[in-house]
């Protein structure tokens, strides 16, 4: 078998501190900035473009920034969104490649050299990168070298280099200044002090003194980055999870204007179950409030969907009924299981009948919009009680519809059209007096005596009975007795 | 339809000389009974040669009149439903006005686990979900009780049975008879004593239904 060398592409996130602010915020304003450092000596961390030409610039402390651009919108770094963001990039890569690394800060390194052909070249897979960061709303930069973190080097380095074999990513390396090289600031900084500027410099170098000047773990650093040490990084598994949330600036009290943002959410859901090759069945919407409870919308489906459009159409059903109790500050989405996705399996002579499938779908509409529990299945159970012996019971999972099969032998049939005649097809939930006494008794009596053992103790002799208005009932009275009738079904 | 088709098929007309048209299906005749809509055997047997379709036709509408419970309104439909459970379809009871009781039904052909029985909280949803199921023709027949029916909920359910091709019944007080309805069948059901009588109020393909009431 041709095993190809492996091939490395990283990404290298512009501003990730902006990015995850923007994407928390479901309208992120033009002019916006990103606050770090000390509580009472707040810095600009990164700033959107509309910023940027403003005049603000990261680094500046936050009165400066403020003195230039008065209408500029000041966010806090918000860590937890960062990495929030950076498990979806890993989440995003996965689709694309089983080996994906975060090791890297602020960069996603995925394993391509296996799945060039599958991606028509490396040209190819680029564009097809580039487009999903695109819709992603995220600005990276890229690169291509047989080792990650080299990779990654490059990609910090300049957009869109592309080295293939060693040879070249040696040259590559060997031009690098060191202060970009990942190397530990110690070592870095000695080094700046001996004079030296780029890597090209230190591997002329005896060995032995450049160890004794920057010590051993800068020196394994150098190792590793020109691929004399191996370099293992850790892989990265997709979430059995997934959690992200979205603030919103108006305070909305409609559900409506919470549609583009469910929708969003919903489609970096469908990001990550894509990678996880999952679906979900079963998640929380959040609605936050300022001051109030959060109010939780649970949303469980029969079975596993992934489908974004799919999944906002039932959700925005559910949504819909709610009653909000007041105005919302946030939008949340957790699912904390995503189990394994099975496509609906067609029928090879489906054809014949292609409306039969549809029924999961239909069934999940109506329970969207209706509620859970408006959607019921009547179950038999082995009880001599009729209250218990034939009840309602909600849907909580796809049972399917059974293929009846035409009744065989004679006693069963037999039985059958006894019970039929017997048992009403409309039971009555419980039962009431009957207005008058029965004009004629058609059959019984049957008597049923059941349950004494826990505490529904039934005594009834039951009869089927025609009324004056010629209608045929159920009805029982105490035992032994023709009198106090009890109206218990109809022989609709 | 494109202007080309619709010249095509004016082209078409021309050539055929009006002798021809009869054989058209969708020119109805009179008193002729051309029965070319697919249907479902009633399971009774007078019922069946009633209606000129020979069975319930499939993607009408049927109005089930009735007065009181325990009549044997649903009689009228068990053997047709009991049929329709040999495909893996539900059938699905809409608002009925009591609980649909499992051993009964099992009883009468009907398995239990094809049934879906939907209890809404207003007649609105009740007719949403009522045209929803007959437009999506994944259901074998839809059963509903409706609080109340207008001309145009009708209408709108008759053409979602047309579309999605199913079976819909609708059960009302036979105080409606004299309401006009779009319903293409429509029939009243009462019991005398043991047997139960069936009159065709209405019926599409039929000049006059008949006077007489016929027993199952």
């Amino acid at each position: 078998m041709n095993m190809r060398a492996p091939l490395w592409a990283c990404l290298h996130l512009r501003a990730p501190a902006l990015a995850a602010v923007q994407r928390r915020l479901a309208s992120p304003p033009s002019l916006l900035a990103v606050s770090d450092g000390a509580e009472n000596r707040p810095w600009i961390l990164a700033c959107s473009a509309a910023a940027s030409t403003a005049g603000v610039r990261p680094g500046q402390s936050l009165p400066a920034a403020r003195a230039l651009c008065p209408a500029l919108k000041v966010q806090r770094r918000d860590p937890a969104a960062e990495r929030e963001l950076h498990e979806l990039l890993g989440a995003w890569a996965y689709g694309y490649s089983d080996q994906v690394s975060l090791e890297l800060p602020e960069a996603v390194a995925l394993e391509v050299g296996g799945s060039l052909k599958l991606f028509r070249g490396w040209p190819n897979l680029e564009r097809l990168l580039r487009e999903d960061l695109a819709r992603l709303g995220l600005e990276a930069s890229l690169a291509l070298a047989p080792r990650p973190r080299a990779a990654w080097l490059l990609a910090r380095r300049q957009d869109g280099l592309v080295v293939e074999d060693e040879v070249r990513l040696q040259q590559h390396l060997d031009a690098l200044p060191i202060v970009e090289a990942g190397l530990a600031a110690s070592a870095s900084a000695a080094l700046r002090a001996m004079g030296f500027l780029r890597l090209r410099e230190l591997a002329a170098l005896p060995r032995d003194s450049l160890g004794r000047r920057i010590g051993p773990e800068a020196l394994a650093q150098l190792d590793r980055l020109y691929g004399r040490a191996p370099d293992p990084l850790p892989r990265w598994q997709p979430p059995a999870h997934f959690e992200s949330t979205l603030e919103f600036d108006a305070r909305p009290t409609a559900i409506e204007p919470l549609l583009f943002a469910l929708r969003r959410l919903l489609n970096e859901l469908a990001v990550v179950l894509h990678a996880r090759d999952g679906g979900v069945q079963h998640f929380r919407l959040l609605l936050l409030h300022e001051d109030r409870p959060v109010t939780t919308v649970p949303v469980g489906l029969l079975r596993a969907e992934r489908d974004p459009a799919r999944l906002l159409e039932l959700t925005r059903a559910r949504l819909e009924r709610v009653a909000l109790p007041a105005p919302i500050a946030g939008l949340g989405l957790i699912a904390d299981a995503l189990p394994p996705f099975r496509p609906a399996i067609a029928d090879l002579f489906a054809q014949a009948r292609p409306d039969a499938s549809d029924w999961p779908l239909l069934l999940e509409r109506l329970r969207a919009r209706l509620g859970d529990g408006a959607i019921l299945e009547p179950v038999v159970s082995a009880d001599h009680r009729p209250e218990r012996a034939g009840t309602l019971r909600a849907l909580d999972r796809d049972s399917g519809i059974p293929v009846a099969s035409p009744r065989t032998g004679s006693a069963s049939i037999g039985h059958a059209r006894q019970l039929a005649e017997t048992r009403p097809v409309w039971l009555l939930p419980r039962p009431v007096p009957l207005r008058q006494p029965p004009l004629r008794i058609v059959s019984g009596p049957e008597r049923l005596e059941s349950g004494w053992w826990d505490g529904g103790d039934v005594r009834r002799d039951y009869y089927v009975v025609e009324t004056r208005e010629g209608q045929r009932a159920w009805a029982y009275c105490p035992p032994g007795r023709r009198e106090g009738w009890m109206l218990h079904g109809w022989f609709a | 339809m494109s202007a080309s088709s619709v010249a095509a098929e004016h082209a078409a007309m021309a050539d055929s000389s009006v002798l021809a048209l009869p054989v058209r299906g969708d020119v109805w005749r009179g008193r002729r009974r051309t029965a070319p809509v697919p249907a479902l055997p009633t399971g009774h047997a007078g019922l069946d040669a009633l209606l000129p379709a020979r069975g319930w036709p499939v993607g009408m509408l049927c109005e089930i009149l009735h007065e009181g419970d325990g009549v044997g309104e649903l009689r009228v439909v068990m053997p047709a439903l009991a049929q329709l459970a040999r495909q893996a379809r539900p059938v699905i009871w809409i608002a009925p006005p009591y609980q649909p009781y499992a051993p009964a039904l099992d009883a009468q052909g009907l398995p239990p686990a094809g049934q879906r029985v939907i209890q809404p909280d207003s007649d609105r949803q009740a007719l949403w979900a009522a045209e929803q199921c007959l437009r999506a023709g994944s259901c074998a027949a839809v059963l509903l009780w409706p609080a109340n029916l207008s001309i145009t909920a009708s209408r709108r359910l008759q053409l979602a049975a047309e579309t999605g091709r199913g079976h819909g019944f609708v059960f009302r007080h036979r105080r409606h008879l004299v309401d006009a309805s779009p319903a293409p069948i429509r029939l009243s059901v009462r019991r005398d004593h043991d047997s139960i009588r069936i009159h065709l109020d209405k019926c599409r393909g039929l000049l006059a239904p008949p006077a007489e009431e016929i027993a199952l």
